[in-house]
């Protein structure tokens, strides 16, 4: 009895040590930091640089920054000894539902319900103009995420250019119909197919790369398309952008007051009274049916040999070629899919706004929508819905938070990864069973 | 070498191996290796640690391209390939040499079955007209899928693991890991199955179960197997005939009584294995 105890003690003792150190560190490395970024500061007053110095908060920061420190190292503790206790009785650690056990389980309902909910979203008593262009706005990235999701979640390819193909997608309508005056429905299934010409193009140089080095090159691609934007003038109208582009009519009957003559209003085509509210309840049902169709090709390109293949590479590209599989095929496949969908993403964003630049497409958009799949676990559909949400719309309604936007999302990032290394959702659900779930025996039943 | 009077160039051949050489810059790790094998028959290759035995394979196999060498295969039904030509996946794709790897390579995080159906992936994606067929749900891609997932119960029921088939390849115990990746090199339906160390980390009971699994290959599906083996006892129980490697040369070839009792391999190699072998009893 007293044996224990004392070798409890000195266990926790030798934790509180552990913690300490750890906690020192973390505060010297801070405070490294903070004497140059928060501590010292310069003012101009009038035409003169003067320094102005802030230890009271710098000292505040950098308690906050050991405070942090001393919380995580509890919490690894807690949860280090929570994993001792599941391996001791495994039937209790099997049988732990999280939040991804029980998404996956009820993955239909769950999809339905939010599938509904977004389809009556714009008739609900509270829904005016602002929130249904905010749902709008959520829904193009849930979109790009779903479309990056095939790149980077499914194919293992990490893709930090993305933006490139929603630029491709969104100027291929916009110069096509200022110039040539083609419509919407012409050109969206044109802005899919150059924007996975491109996804090709990015394909070929890097199908040796892996990892960090395609990281780095589709970057650089991303940027390459960017400035191209920005300094081919004649063509692209540089940074002033193009402007005029048409909005998108209800199939010929457009969103306005009054039309000229021959044509029909989409007011007058239903009888109705003329709203603003009517074009931008369009845009959304627009965006949803294209989100839509987004995931419903993938989940079913999932169970198809095409979707099996991009998963296979994400695991083991050896093991694929030793099977036959032509990694080239799968990769570029993968490329192509992906940046189709970020041209139709590119093509109502242009249609929605009636104006693109280049200033749209920076790397901070790829970086958002990587982020949309990576914190919502690679490869799941719904991690996407969620992470969407949590990036896009909740800083949308703290709007007053507004610069503190970059710091509350890089510390979401830290705390999932953290958490849930594998991302909210981070459970992969096969593709193919042999035992129906509801009858395999526990143990699979638990996985 | 006396042992090189042996070689037979008959015309039941399914892999002939002429005047192999692989230089790594200065090291040769092969070294003008001659061999040939047989349908119907196991053929293994031993050899001390870095005698060159995974470089055979990875040459065969297209990871490697010889610095010399011919790798001829005379598929049983499709004519003759040389492998020392053909891109990687396209040997595995066209010519049907099938392989495991010495560190197993599974796609862990998917299902046992999963594996076992991404193995079929060129028939499966010929018969879904790249997706379009499997996109429209098409009954020609249906039939194709249900064949595919007959032929891996098939291969889950031989090596014992119907009962995991929706576990996670990687959550599989480690024996078990080796025998699914026999399975899936087994549903490419090659007409050559190149073995690495298949037996490698079993126990005597896995090991023994391993042999049993090896010879109804053989003898049931009509292919020639290649076996890496360090093992002597499964190497002299279940060898048709025995190729020694050392130092990236050929010492020895011949069955295994003729091995067993060749004054070059006892002196070269089985001196050492002897010890080993008393260290495992
Ligand atoms: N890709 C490579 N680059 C350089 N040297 C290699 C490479 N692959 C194998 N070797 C060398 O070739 C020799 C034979 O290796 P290997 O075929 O793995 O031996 P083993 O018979 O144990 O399977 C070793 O000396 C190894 O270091
Ligand atoms: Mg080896």
């Amino acid at each position: 009895m007293s044996e224990m105890t004392t070798s409890h003690k000195a266990a926790s003792a030798s934790a509180v040590s552990v913690i300490a150190r750890d906690t020192l560190l973390t505060a010297v490395v801070a405070l490294v930091l903070a004497v140059p970024f928060i501590g010292l500061k310069s003012d101009s007053v009038g035409t003169a640089l003067t320094l102005v110095t802030r230890w009271p908060l710098m000292l505040a920061m950098v308690g906050a920054v050991a405070a942090g420190r001393v919380l995580v190292s509890l919490w690894r503790l807690r949860s280090a000894a929570k994993a001792q206790r599941a391996t001791a009785h495994t039937a209790a650690g099997d049988a732990k539902a999280s939040l991804a056990a029980w998404g996956n389980s009820h993955m239909k309902a769950i999809g339905f319900a939010g599938f509904a909910l977004a389809v009556v979203l714009p008739f609900l008593p509270f829904s005016n103009r602002y929130v249904v262009d905010i749902g709008t706005t959520f829904l193009i990235y849930v979109m790009l995420g779903w479309g990056l999701n095939i790149v980077v979640g499914l194919a293992g390819l990490l893709d930090l250019g993305y933006v490139a193909f929603y630029a491709v997608g969104a100027y291929t309508y916009a110069l096509i119909s200022t110039q040539a005056g083609w419509s919407f429905w012409v050109c969206l299934p044109l802005a899919g197919t150059f924007a996975a010409m491109f996804g090709l193009m990015l394909g070929f140089p890097v199908l040796r790369l892996r990892g960090d080095y395609l990281a780095i090159v589709t970057l650089g691609f991303g940027e390459i398309i960017r400035v191209i934007l920005m300094n081919w003038v004649d063509f692209t109208k540089g940074p002033d952008g193009v402007s005029g582009i048409p909005r998108p009519s209800f199939f010929g009957a457009p969103f306005s007051r009054s039309a000229p003559e021959g044509v029909t209003t989409f007011s007058d085509l239903l009888g109705i009274e003329y709203s603003s509210m009517h074009r931008v309840v369009f845009l959304y049902f627009l965006i949803l049916a294209l989100a839509a169709i987004t995931n419903l090709f993938t989940l079913r390109m999932r169970k198809l040999p095409t979707g099996r293949a991009w998963e296979a590479l994400r695991e083991d590209e050896i093991a694929c070629r030793s099977l036959g599989i032509n990694p080239t095929n799968v990769k570029l496949s993968a490329f192509a899919l992906g940046a189709m969908f970020a041209g139709f993403a590119g093509a109502f964003f242009a249609t929605r706004q009636g104006f693109v630049s280049p200033e749209s497409f920076t790397f901070m958009e790829s970086a958002i929508i990587l982020a949309i799949v990576v914190l919502g676990g690679m490869g799941s559909q719904l991690g996407v819905v969620l992470a969407a949400f949590a990036l896009v719309v909740l800083p949308e309604w703290f709007r007053e938070f507004e610069q503190y936007r970059m710091f509350l999302f890089g510390a979401a990032m830290v705390a999932i990864m953290v958490v849930k290394p594998t991302g909210v959702m981070g459970h992969r659900e096969p593709t193919i069973r042999l035992h129906p779930v509801g009858k395999s025996k526990k143990p699979e039943a638990a996985r | 070498m006396s042992a090189a009077t042996m070689i037979q160039t008959a015309d039941d051949a399914l892999l002939d191996v002429e005047h192999l050489t692989m230089r790594f810059g200065g090291l040769l790790a092969i070294d003008d290796l001659s061999f040939t094998a047989r349908v119907h028959e196991i053929t293994s290759i031993i050899g001390p640690n870095g005698a060159g035995k995974t470089t055979v394979f990875n040459c065969l196999t297209g990871f490697y391209k010889p610095t010399v060498g011919r790798l001829r295969l005379c598929h049983p039904d499709k004519g003759e390939y040389y492998l020392e030509r053909m891109e990687g996946f396209r040997i595995a794709q066209v010519a049907d040499v099938g392989r495991t790897f010495q560190n197993i390579r599974l796609f862990p995080k998917m299902t046992v079955l999963e594996n076992l159906i991404i193995a079929q992936h060129n028939r499966l994606m010929k018969a879904s007209v790249f997706a379009l067929a499997g996109l429209l749900g098409l009954a020609r891609y249906r039939v194709a899928e249900k064949a595919a997932v007959e032929k891996a119960k098939f291969w889950l029921d031989r090596v014992n693991l119907t009962a995991r088939a929706d576990w996670e390849a990687g959550n599989l115990p480690y024996g078990d890991q080796r025998r699914l990746e026999i399975a899936r090199a087994m549903c490419i339906a090659p007409c050559l199955l190149c073995l690495d160390e298949p037996a490698a980390g079993l126990n005597p009971r896995e090991s023994l179960e391993l042999n049993e699994l090896l010879l109804s290959i053989r003898d049931e599906q009509g292919i020639g197997i290649l076996l890496i083996e360090h093992d002597m006892s499964v190497v002299m129980g279940i060898s048709d005939h025995i190729v020694v490697l050392d130092h990236g040369r050929k010492i020895s070839d011949g069955d295994p009584a003729f091995v067993r009792n060749d004054p070059t391999v006892i002196r070269a190699y089985l001196g050492e294995a002897e010890d080993g072998e008393g260290a495992d009893a």
